[in-house]
This record gives C-alpha cells, sequence and structure tokens, in this order.
C-alpha cells in the first residue's frame, strides 16, 4: 500500500458514488413517474377518514428513557474497544499485566451495577403493570 | 494517488457496492417470496414472463423495478418536503458504504478500503441507518408513520449498543478491529487442527450478534416497526421507488450482516488448511473468494429461514430482549473472554 490516507480516498469515493447511485434512481422516478395530485390523495393515511388530531402528537416518555440508556451504554461499550484491542499487549507488559483483567472487572462491575439500578428502579420495564378496571388505558 | 489507484478503486466500488450488494439485495427479494413460499406450501410468484420464459420467477424483481421506476412519487399534505426526500437516500446508502472495508478476498485487491478501524466504521456507518427509518416516519406527518418510526427507533439504539458490546470479545482475541487482520488471524489452527474461527472461539457472541443485527435490520421476528398488520410502519407513505429503497435496503442490510458475520465468525475468505496467509495466487484465491461469497450466501439463507419460521414479538418483549438478556450477556461474554485468555 502507498500513502496512510489511501484508504481513506477510496471511503470518500465509495460514499459519493453510492449517494449518486441512489440519487439518480430517484431523479429518474420523477423523470418516469406521472404527477397527478389530487386533494384526497394527498391527505395522510388514516384508514379513508380525516386525520382526527395532530399527526406529530406527544408520544411516550419510555422512548426517551430508552434514548439516554443508549446514550450511556453506548459510550462505555467504546471505551472497551481499545481496552480489548490492546489487552493481549497489556497481559505481556510486566507493568500492567496484574491490572489489565482487574481494571476492566472494575469497569463492567459498575457498569454492571448501573444496569442493576435501572434495571431494579422499573425503568427497563416497556409495558408497565396492566391498570386496574375502569383506569385509563396506557 | 495516481491514475492506476483511482480506476482500480472505481472498479471495486462498482463491482462490490453495486453489483454485488444491489444484485444480491434484488435476488435475495426474489428468494424471500420463494422461501415464503416453500415454507408456505405455496408455489410463489411465477408469472412474470418474457416470451413465455418465467425463470422460476426470476423476472419479478425487475418486473417490480419497472414498476417502481414509473410510479409516482407524490409527497402527502404537511409532509416535510426535504426530510422526506432525504429518508430514503439515508437507508440506502449506509449499507452500501459498509461494503468499503470489507474484505472478500486475500490482500488489498480485493478490499475497497483495508482500514485498521474497519469495525468501528461499520458500527459507526450501520448506525446511521437509523437516521432512514426516524426521519422517514417523522417527516410523512402520518400518526402511523410516527409510531413505526419511534418504534424503529428505539429498538435500533437498543440493539445497537449489545451489538457493539458482544463484539469486543473477538477484538479482544484477535488484538485488532481491523477485518483484514481478524480474517488473518482465523485462519490459525488450535491445537493443530481447529481453524481458530470466530463461531468456534466466541459462540455465544456470534448469536447475540445475529439476534441484535436482525434486530437492528428490523426483519421478523423483530418487525414491529413496521408490523403490517398493525401500524404499516415507517414507510407507511412512502410510495415508487422511494419506497423500493426502503424495501431494498432492508435486503441489502440482510447482505451487509451475512458479510460482516462471514468475516468476523466464519473466517471471512479463509478456507480450512489452505493456504491461511492468503499468498497463493490464482485458482487458490479464487477459490478463496468463492468461499467468500458461499458463506456470505449461506447468512443470508440462515436470516431468510429465520425470518419465515419464527412469529413477531410483542413491543415488550422486543426490549425485554434487548435490556435484559443480550446486554447482560455480552457483559458476562467479554468478562469470561478476558479471563480465559488471561488464564491462557
Amino acid at each position: 500500500m502507498g500513502a496512510d490516507y489511501l484508504p481513506y480516498v477510496a471511503i470518500v469515493l465509495t460514499l459519493v458514488l453510492s449517494t449518486g447511485l441512489v440519487g439518480a434512481i430517484l431523479v429518474m422516478n420523477s423523470i418516469l413517474g406521472p404527477k397527478v395530485l389530487t386533494g384526497a390523495k394527498s391527505e395522510s393515511f388514516e384508514c379513508g377518514n380525516l386525520p382526527a388530531e395532530p399527526t406529530r402528537k406527544r408520544f411516550s416518555v419510555k422512548f426517551y428513557v430508552v434514548a439516554i440508556f443508549f446514550v450511556v451504554f453506548d459510550i462505555e461499550a467504546i471505551f472497551l474497544i481499545p481496552w480489548a484491542v490492546s489487552y493481549r499487549d497489556l497481559l505481556n507488559d510486566p507493568v500492567y499485566a496484574s491490572i489489565a483483567l482487574a481494571e476492566v472487572l472494575l469497569f463492567v462491575g459498575v457498569l454492571a451495577m448501573g444496569l442493576w439500578y435501572v434495571w431494579r428502579k422499573g425503568a427497563l420495564d416497556w409495558a408497565f403493570e396492566r391498570p386496574a378496571a375502569g383506569g385509563e388505558n396506557e | 494517488m495516481d491514475l492506476t489507484f483511482l480506476l482500480l478503486t472505481l472498479v471495486k466500488i462498482v463491482l462490490i457496492c453495486f453489483v454485488f450488494a444491489m444484485i444480491m439485495g434484488a435476488l435475495l427479494t426474489w428468494v424471500e417470496r420463494k422461501l415464503s413460499a416453500a415454507v408456505h406450501d405455496r408455489v410463489g410468484p411465477n408469472r412474470a414472463s418474457i416470451m413465455g420464459v418465467t425463470a422460476m420467477g426470476l423476472l419479478h424483481p425487475i418486473a417490480d423495478m419497472i414498476k417502481a421506476f414509473t410510479k409516482e412519487d407524490f409527497v402527502p399534505a404537511g409532509a416535510n418536503k426535504a426530510l422526506f426526500a432525504l429518508a430514503p437516500m439515508l437507508a440506502m446508502v449506509p449499507p452500501l458504504v459498509v461494503f468499503a472495508v470489507v474484505p472478500f478476498g486475500p490482500g488489498p485487491n480485493f478490499v475497497i478500503a483495508p482500514l485498521d478501524t474497519g469495525m468501528l466504521f461499520i458500527l459507526a456507518i450501520g448506525g446511521l441507518g437509523i437516521y432512514g427509518a426516524a426521519l422517514g416516519g417523522w417527516a410523512s406527518n402520518n400518526s402511523f408513520a410516527l409510531l413505526g418510526s419511534l418504534r424503529a427507533a428505539a429498538q435500533m439504539i437498543s440493539y445497537e449498543v449489545s451489538m457493539g458490546l458482544n463484539l469486543v470479545g473477538i477484538f479482544l482475541i484477535f488484538g485488532t478491529v481491523s477485518l483484514s487482520q481478524i480474517v488473518l488471524g482465523q485462519g490459525e489452527l488450535l491445537w493443530g487442527w481447529l481453524p481458530m474461527w470466530g463461531i468456534v472461539l466466541q459462540p455465544v457472541a456470534f448469536i447475540l450478534f445475529l439476534t441484535a443485527s436482525m434486530a437492528e435490520n428490523k426483519r421478523a421476528p423483530f418487525d414491529l416497526p413496521e408490523g403490517e398488520s398493525e401500524i404499516l410502519g415507517y414507510n407507511l407513505e412512502y410510495s415508487s421507488m422511494r419506497f423500493a429503497l426502503f424495501f431494498l435496503s432492508e435486503f441489502v442490510e440482510i447482505v451487509v450482516i451475512a458479510a460482516v458475520a462471514a468475516t468476523l465468525f466464519f473466517g471471512g475468505w479463509q478456507i480450512p488448511w489452505v493456504d491461511p496467509q492468503g499468498t497463493a495466487g490464482g485458482w487458490i484465491t479464487a477459490g478463496q473468494v468463492a468461499a467468500f461469497v458461499g458463506k456470505v450466501v449461506f447468512l443470508c439463507w440462515v436470516q431468510m429461514m429465520i425470518r419465515w419460521t419464527l412469529p413477531r414479538f410483542r413491543y415488550d418483549q422486543v426490549m425485554t430482549l434487548g435490556w435484559k438478556y443480550l446486554l447482560p450477556l455480552s457483559l458476562a461474554n467479554i468478562v469470561v473472554t478476558a479471563i480465559v485468555v488471561a488464564m491462557l
């Protein structure tokens, strides 16, 4: 291989060409397809009825909680990858060999404790317990 | 950077991203119908014909393409036009770009870009697919599409976590995230006879990875974001080629999952006990490329069979599986792998 940046040139080329191909497909579609916009056709699809309420309505807060957990746990996953790559070198290193495993056990332990905490808090339970009869449906 | 490099890269991009990925995707739409027909004890599509030749329904993908091209790409009232048009591209481009780092054969000649950070690149670019589903549903100005996109986004980010974590074991064993290096590492032999394929060393990780990536791909048994019988999904308001791109992107993602799983867990282009360094050239190299393609086809078939033999989850079951089973199992897998590697 030549210069170090060549793979990145290839990546950018792939990105540009793929986007170009997909874009070309869409442009061809808009040229070939008919354009007959009528009022009824452009209505939002709700099984033939007019939309009953604003379509971008409020949604359950649980989706927000999942997003926060994703950020927390995915960042911890990112921290584990550099360790995993250098783990075997660390084991051969006289200085770090003794703590290479211990430190990551501590790290994963803290991660597992966080998971246990949100689990016990019920934040991972998607379906709440059934409301009592006559109660408002979720 | 010279002209030869540019031309070679162009040829590779066209062959891998456009010909291989797109044609495999289109073929898989046919396989999906024929396989589901076989599972259901039906005949499946067999009507499309040119001059009486039906070729077992193989002409149906072509007929579908012509139909998608000549339909109206309308935008519903109240939709965000820019995002509505952007979403199918965001769904289709990432799975194509992922192929840039997958080694199809030994050496730098069979990969578009031999990045040292290959697997991180795949995780990063693959994660972008979420935007296609999330924005497509939100921009449509439709209640059902919004629900579908929310489900899709929550499901995909939930499984993204365990997908990253259960690959840590593989990185740990081979000491690299470069796909070419991982494939070379899998050519070595355990106890002198067993190839060190990922599935041999990390069987748990393979099952977790396949589960997580199938959930990422939003296909049955994880097709909640679409749920044909419930909410129709984030691509509900899409028509013509825009819908076809969403549809095709799912099938290209099947090929992506199969290619990544083959590279990480099935030895990539390695043929067991034959030329593990990939320096032979000639027919052996051709055989190794064929072996990789064969593994990809096999893993595509596995995913198809899973899709047609399992029923759909309920949404809380999907979330429970992702957070309460896959995530703790991934963490346990990392700890056990680290301890075993330290003891050896």
